[in-house]
């Protein structure tokens, strides 16, 4: 196998050396932290609780209760328990969930109580930016999922086979390019009903010509090399060629545009909520919270906060991706 | 070149075609019907649920005939085929929401957006090429690491963000009070104004719109003009100019600087669509009535009328923009063919 371990430790030492793309590096494994505890972060369910003499951990407990393994009492199901007159309780750090409307404190300036303030329906953008975080990456990650596995298949199966096959998809490319991309996206995500599994999906699909066009350029140069040729001769079978032999080889350089393509996708999900487009009305968003803040521009907090996380979080994969292209350059090593 | 520029002038239509293929099945299948959609919108918050069955029924005879009139009612390829027709003599049909033609919708509204555009790819160029020269000529110095650095981080700097950054800080919030918070003109404006107070508002105006719209485009020019001076510095003839005794001052903008713009001149063809699309946003964000806020209420109202001619167009530009692009290149560096050698 050419991606051989020692291929991947050197890359990882050239990547190392780069000061920046280590941190880009740190800030993505902090976000994706982030997004995998946002519920144990920003939540309006305590992590203990004493109450009428019986110790509770209802976080845990409330999570186990959900999956069917632990039954919480009946009183304390569905139940608010920032007005439960507990003895003792120990909540989040933000103790607010995103969507927890209090329509009693809008607009509340960044305080001890709401850390970065509140938006018109009285929501804590702390839980927001953190719940967001969860959103924005999860979408992202789907999103260049499903581009890289249009991608790879079809520029495999241009490279690979060339002819009429690579005629043909080549033009597809050409045709993907002329279509303007972005309004495409937003004619198909206004069209369908808002929910974040289409926006995954719209963006999936409309995001894969760069992977494809980087593996077919990668699979041209690959497939004439002896070493194909003499798997041929053996008599492998044409999936194990491209599979097995082909595509680990072509798959460094895709990696570049696969991270790179993860930014891009944040902010074409950001770019759509903030136009209020492809999430539901009621879901906190990085984007839908920045959208606020265009009808009420007296509320600074909701234009700083959201999009300095958008930016962070792009900032991020763009650095990572700028340092894996230099690590992967053969020709700066 | 003419034969040249005529098989690629005739290989555009095929791409348009099937662009237009593609979006119009795209826009046409997805759910939701424009006809209930104007229905429930002249009805108020009633909707069509609401009403008794004899209104009903009459209100299903003014939406069978309504769609009869848009040519609703047919099969898709049948529409198709139509809208494709129509284009040929240049028809896009009338809007749905005001039942305006949309060619005169669009040509209304054409100008603002090309005049955005084109104002951010110079202010682009201005900038990231001295930008690029200054690099290349100080290579590996701090200041072009931290050239290149700022530029970068202008790039992933989200420009919806600083737009809206822009609108709460800059434009008479609770903060300054330096620029117009949208659209093109001031109030009180009239055409009668004297030239210099016109061109003066009109600046005013689009200053804002027009630094959101560029900042971003810094980054990718001004690296590509770095790479290309770097490469034109190495060169032999550069060497023989400082050899026969050249000031560094001609060497590097007579010699150097004239020899690295020819690549230059491709970018524009990358730089179009993203402005395209970047302009939806940006004039979202301005209320600037050009092209962009066009589309993004057109797609809301399922105007498709206007959405396929959005579509068209700007596909249109694009593949344009890269034949042009592909010309200039031809036409500034003589080496270049993409026609046979009898060209």
């Amino acid at each position: 196998m050419p991606s051989s371990a020692s291929y991947w430790r050197r890359v990882w030492r050239h990547f190392k050396r780069n000061t920046l793309a280590v941190i880009g590096l740190w800030i993505a494994l902090a976000l994706i932290l982030v997004a995998l505890l946002a519920d144990v972060l920003a939540n309006d369910t305590p992590y203990y609780m004493v109450y009428q003499g019986t110790r509770y951990f209802p976080l845990l407990q409330s999570g186990l209760d959900s999956l069917g393994l632990v039954t919480l009492p009946p009183e304390l199901r569905h139940v608010d328990f920032t007005q439960l007159p507990a003895e003792r309780a120990i909540f989040p750090p933000v103790p607010y969930r995103p969507n927890r409307i209090n329509l009693l404190v809008p607009f509340a300036e960044p305080s001890a109580v709401h850390w970065l303030g509140t938006d018109k329906l009285g929501r804590d953008v702390m839980a927001g930016v953190i719940h967001g975080a969860r959103i924005s990456l999860s979408i992202g990650f789907v999103a260049v999922g499903i581009a890289v596995g249009i991608g790879l298949t079809l520029g495999a199966l241009a490279g690979y086979f060339g002819g009429w096959v690579d005629l043909g998809i080549s033009r597809l490319f050409e045709l993907m390019l002329a279509i303007p991309t972005f309004f495409l996206l937003i004619t198909i995500a206004a069209t369908l009903r808002p929910n974040i599994f289409y926006t995954m999906i719209v963006i999936g699909f409309t995001s894969w010509v760069g992977i494809a066009r980087f593996t077919r350029n990668e699979f041209l140069k690959v497939r004439n090399l002896d070493y194909v040729t003499a798997a041929v001769a053996l008599g492998t079978p044409t999936w194990r060629i491209v599979v097995r032999h082909i595509l680990p080889n072509a798959l460094a350089p895709v990696l570049v545009s696969v991270v790179l393509g993860i930014a891009s996708a944040i902010l074409t999900e950001s770019g759509l909520s903030f136009l209020g487009i492809g999430v539901p009305a009621d879901l906190v968003t990085w984007g839908s919270l920045l959208n606020e803040a265009r009808s009420n521009s007296f509320a600074w907090w909701l234009a700083v906060f959201p999009g300095a996380a958008i930016f962070l979080a792009v900032v991020a994969y763009y650095l990572v991706g700028e340092g894996l292209r230099d690590a992967l350059d053969p020709r700066l090593q | 070149m003419l034969p040249y520029l005529l098989q690629r002038l005739l290989l555009l239509l095929p791409t348009l075609i099937g662009v237009t293929c593609i979006s119009f099945a795209i826009t046409h299948l997805a759910p939701g019907d424009p006809a209930e959609l104007r229905a429930g919108g002249g009805l108020g918050g009633a909707g069509a649920e609401g009403l008794s069955s004899k209104n009903r029924g009459d209100l299903d005879r003014a939406l069978a005939a309504w769609r009869a009139q848009y040519g609703l009612d047919q099969s898709l390829p049948a529409q198709y085929w139509r809208w494709l027709r129509n284009l040929g003599t240049l028809e896009f049909g009338n809007s749905f929401k005001d039942n305006q033609p949309v060619w005169r919708k669009i040509a209304e509204r054409l100008p603002i957006t090309i005049q955005l555009n084109a104002v951010s790819i110079v202010m682009i160029y201005l900038v990231a090429i001295p930008l690029g020269v200054y690099s290349a000529t100080h290579p590996y110095s701090v200041s072009d690491q931290a050239t290149t650095f700022t530029a970068f981080l202008l790039f992933a700097l989200p420009s919806f963000w600083i737009g809206t950054l822009a609108i709460v800080f800059l434009c008479g919030g609770d903060f300054l009070d330096l620029f117009p918070p949208g659209g093109m003109t001031s109030v009180g404006y009239s055409s009668t104004w004297p030239f210099w107070q016109r061109l003066w508002d009109r600046a005013w105006h689009l200053c804002l719109p027009v630094l959101v719209m560029s900042y971003g485009g810094f980054a990718g020019l001004s690296r590509f003009m770095r790479s290309s001076m770097l490469e034109n510095i190495r060169q032999d003839y550069v060497q023989t100019a400082r050899a026969k005794g050249l000031s560094e001052h001609l060497v590097i903008y007579k010699h150097v600087l004239r020899n690295s713009l020819i690549p230059i001149v491709t970018i524009m063809a990358s730089i179009l669509p993203g402005l395209i699309s970047g302009s939806v946003i940006i004039e979202t964000i301005f209320s600037i009535p050009g092209v962009g806020l066009l589309a993004y209420e057109a797609v809301l109202a399922r105007d498709y009328p206007i959405i396929m001619a959005v579509f068209t167009i700007s596909s249109l530009l694009t593949l344009v923009s890269i034949l042009i692009s592909d010309t200039l290149l031809t036409l500034v560096d003589p080496r270049i063919t993409f026609s046979g050698r009898s060209a």
